[in-house]
């Protein structure tokens, strides 16, 4: 049968255009559930594949405001090209992959800068990749209401060192969000005025959102049969 | 009142317990436990539409000391159970638990590490209601139905005679039903008939 | 609460308070088990807190504070002088219950994050769903997904009344604005069978058609609520006690909004009139005439007075949506992707359709075989990830979704107008006396289920 659902491969951030992965860094997660060997099935739909992530840039000309906001960005800032290592242009919205400790030098200037002008902060959250070896990736998205354009930054620290710089001295909100992916990822901000847990209980053990964290279920019990937990089900993908 | 319960083996009429037992259910006053999405559908029933006040319920007691019902509606998280405890450790006797909605009654289709799966892990609970959330109407019915079960309960020293063998619980019907005026008393005796035959009786 | 005194000093034989374990974890069979205690909060601040300063604990089970929020708060006399929100207590996990679930069945436990306005938090994660996938949904799935959601809109304000009238005391607000939601949970049940947590809204449109006499019930409507708002106007808006109550009070002006990433009719209030419905349509927004509400007077008075015009506002694009509804399909034509269901109500109640099932199960495989793959695996989301923020009645509700290209989200994070929101509690409230600080996180109108998810 198939491989039960505790957790599919990381998803690919892909360059914008390009459907197809260059070969050899197809994975393939395992057989579907009519078994065919090479793992495509037999009802049409296209076999099931899983991508291990694109860590590559998109390529050029972006397309739509983003390639004048990037020129502008590297502009204005020459140690741009330092703290950003990868733009990413995907389905209309834009991605700066930034150095886990220069996010918050990225966020000032994205801040002040009259050309960006990203006045708000809507969230920071985490994503857990746990093939990568940085494997929790901490997004941010910033909000310009003067352009009224959105941005991402996102940011990819390991295990053994889950460090980010915090931008709660460039965006206060981050506040309360920074605390929520230290919580659900084990993700350290530096700086954080008060890096508590904030939707567990204070004294948990564990961080649940990661990937090998289980999700906690109990068998549930009907007349004569028993249902297991959501992760530990029959998965037919 | 729990004076009642501590007069020696015995000497309490039956019509007092009934007594006792009516004026505790038709004054039951709850204990504002709202949580999640069933406490919008409780304060619903609360509100005008769907009348709690003809029960004698429409004051939802702030504190739990002057509450005798709480009906927990919505999911109780991991951080809230000792608080879900700690409230009905604080409410006097006699005391009764509605569980209201799935995740109340047993986790709902939350079926993780956050949610208790059901809150009877944490106080006794005397009523299940399901639903996501259930109606008005049905958070009525097992009112009703708990209505039922307070008029069935011993007093006292009599308490014990319900682990005595033959001892028959009364039928969860709803009291609007049971204690029907008379012009309604064909669908009472049609009722009643229909649960008492032996092919009716569940 | 009960106060369990444990320090060491106070330990005297047969301490009816002392708890039987103290604080702190041990190993059982069963695992590891907490013992967690209360603490006299002098022990627990110490010399920190001075004689004048109490420390006043409005816990998660409090009739005035909005749900499972819990106020923590040093009151100097009535001031208050440091507040402090500790949320959490409505935890559900559904960002991680999402990983295991098909992206179509993503959209229940989505609709129960806000359950005051469910509609929003469905639209939310089907727009992002929609958008990974590259579709777009028909015209009149449009139209009825921005006609229930103004509705719900009218509703989730009304419950800002009712319960904010209700923690400040003015219970009629309560009972009066639970009436008129009423009115529209009667149309949404009849639109969508339930009251509440509808799971109307799918990836590609919307899960079934209008019923017949649904548009009917809600012209009838469009001409009961004026009235209904006059009610609600004539109680609190000229009312004294209301004004004193709200207004000067939990004020947050633009740079603070903005600071603390405020939005909705918080950040309205204050002056600034961002509307994402406006700003950054989606849906179709951009072809409905409306105005956006704004109040120059940032506190508690001018949230009211915005909702209050937000619902007037909601009406007249209900009506306009009505006008705008043409006969066609609800749902995405792509079959690899439409819920295949197409429902009717049969002798036994609501099923599919008996054409369908004969179609399916008599002439087409290829319907046959869509409807298996649908409804036991579901449909595959190419790799990628999005954010989409739309317009709740509370904020920006925003959903990061995370795809793999499978058919389960990766990761779906949810920003929550009210997990921000909270925020800026603290920033409201210190400095006021401690009867404001209802009023100011009253005037925020958290819903706890969005703020822990």
């Amino acid at each position: 049968m198939t491989v039960s659902g505790s957790g599919p491969r990381p998803g690919a951030v892909e360059g914008s255009g390009s459907a197809v992965a260059p070969a050899g860094s197809e994975v393939r997660a395992g057989t579907d559930m009519f078994g065919a060997a090479r793992g495509g099935d037999t009802s049409g739909f296209g076999g099931l594949v899983r991508r291990a992530p694109l860590e590559a840039s998109s390529p050029r000309p972006y397309g739509s405001w983003f390639d004048e906001a990037v020129d502008a960005l590297t502009a204005a800032w020459p140690e741009c090209s330092e703290a950003v290592t990868r733009v990413v242009v995907d389905r209309g919205e834009l991605t700066l992959h930034v150095r886990p400790d220069r996010v918050a030098d990225v966020a000032r200037h994205l801040r002040d800068d009259p050309d960006q002008r990203y006045e708000m902060l809507l969230g920071v959250s985490g994503v857990d990749y746990p093939s990568q070896a940085d494997r929790f990736h901490v997004v941010y998205h910033l909000m310009s209401m003067t352009f009224r354009r959105r941005i991402r930054l996102e940011t990819q620290v390991p295990l053994e060192r889950p460090h980010v710089m915090s931008v709660t001295g460039v965006y206060p909100t981050a506040d309360f969000h920074e605390r929520e992916t230290w919580d659900m990822f084990g993700v350290v901000f530096d700086d954080h005025p008060a890096l508590t847990r904030i939707l567990m209980p204070d004294d948990w053990d564990g961080h649940p959102q990661r990937k090998d964290y289980p999700l906690g279920g109990v068998p549930v019990e009907y007349k004569g049969a028993q249902i297991p937990p959501p992760d530990e089900r029959r998965s037919y993908a | 009142m729990g004076l009642e319960e501590k007069i020696p083996g015995g000497i309490v009429l039956t019509s007092v317990e009934k007594v006792v037992n009516w004026s505790r259910k038709s004054s039951l006053w709850p204990a504002t436990f709202g949580l999640a999405c069933c406490a919008i559908e409780m304060m619903a029933t609360g509100a005008g539409r769907y009348d709690l006040a003809r029960f004698g319920m429409e004051v939802f007691r702030a504190s739990p000391r002057q509450a005798d019902l709480m009906i927990v509606a919505g999911r109780v998280s991991q951080k809230m159970a000792p608080v879900v405890r700690q409230i009905y450790d604080q409410m006097p006797e006699p005391k009764w638990v509605i569980a209201m909605g799935v995740c109340a009654s047993s986790g709902g289709m939350f079926n993780n590490y956050a949610v208790v799966q059901g809150v009877d892990h944490i106080v006794p609970v005397d009523m299940y209601l399901p639903g996501c959330p259930p109606r008005p109407e049905m958070l009525m019915d097992a009112i009703l139905k708990l209505h039922d079960k307070i008029m069935d309960e011993p007093l006292g020293v009599n308490a014990r005679r319900r682990e005595l063998p033959g001892y028959e619980p009364r039928e969860l019907v709803a009291s609007s039903s049971r204690w029907s005026p008379e012009g309604r008393k064909d669908a009472r005796d049609a009722f009643f008939k229909e649960i008492r035959t032996p092919e009716g009786q569940r | 609460m009960t106060i369990h005194d444990d320090t060491a000093t106070s330990r005297r034989t047969a301490d009816p308070y002392a708890p039987p374990t103290p604080a702190g974890t041990r190993e059982t069979t069963e695992g590891k088990v907490y013992t967690v205690t209360g603490g006299d909060w002098d022990s627990v601040l110490g010399a920190n807190v001075d004689e004048e300063h109490i420390v006043v604990n409005m816990g998660p089970q409090h009739p005035s504070t909005h749900g499972v929020l819990r106020l923590v708060m040093e009151l100097e006399g009535e001031t208050v002088t440091s507040a402090r929100t500790v949320i959490g207590y409505l935890h559900t996990g559904i960002e991680k219950n999402l990983e295991y679930r098909n992206w179509v069945q993503g959209v229940t436990f989505v609709t129960r994050m806000d359950y005051v306005a469910p509609l929003f938090n469905e639209l939310g994660y089907c727009l992002a769903v929609e958008k990974l996938l590259g579709i777009e949904v028909p015209e009149r799935a449009n139209t009825i997904r921005v006609l229930l959601m103004e509705l719900n809109r009218i509703s989730s304000h009304l419950i800002a009344f009712a319960t904010g009238g209700m923690e400040l005391g003015a219970l009629t607000a309560m009972t009066n604005g639970f009436r008129e939601r009423e009115l529209i949970l009667d149309v949404l049940e009849m639109v969508t069978g339930l009251r509440m947590n509808h799971a109307y809204f799918r990836p590609g449109g919307v899960a079934q058609d209008l019923p017949p006499g649904a548009v009917e019930k809600i012209r009838e409507l469009l001409e009961v609520l004026p009235q209904r708002y006059k009610g609600i106007d004539d109680l609190l808006t000229g009312n004294p006690i209301w004004q004193a109550r709200t207004q000067g009070v939990g004020h947050l002006d633009v740079q603070g909004c903005l600071a603390l990433g405020v939005t909705g009719p918080v950040l309205r209030s204050a002056g600034l009139p961002w509307d994402l419905r406006r700003t950054m349509p989606y849906c179709g927004y951009e072809d409905y005439d409306f105005d956006v509400a704004t109040s120059t007077d940032a506190d508690c008075w001018g949230r009211f007075l915005v909702r209050k015009q937000e619902l007037s506002e909601s009406l007249k694009i209900v009506e306009q949506a009505l006008d705008k509804l043409r006969p066609g399909p609800v749902m995405v034509e792509d079959t690899k992707i439409a819920w295949p269901a197409q429902l009717a109500l049969g002798s036994d109640g609501m099923g599919q359709s008996l054409d369908h099932v004969k179609k399916i199960m008599g002439t087409s495989m290829e319907a046959l075989i869509h409807h298996f793959k649908l409804v036991t695996e579901g449909f595959r989301v190419p790799p990628g990830q999005v954010y989409v923020g739309i317009e709740a009645p509370r904020g920006e509700l925003g959903f990061h979704a995370v795809s793999d290209g499978g058919t389960r989200p990766y990761r779906v994070h949810v920003r929550d107008p009210s997990f921000t929101n909270l925020q800026a509690t603290a920033a409201m409230c210190e400095g006021g006396m401690l009867s404001d600080a209802i009023a100011a996180v009253a005037s925020i109108d958290p819903v706890m289920g969005g703020v822990d998810r």
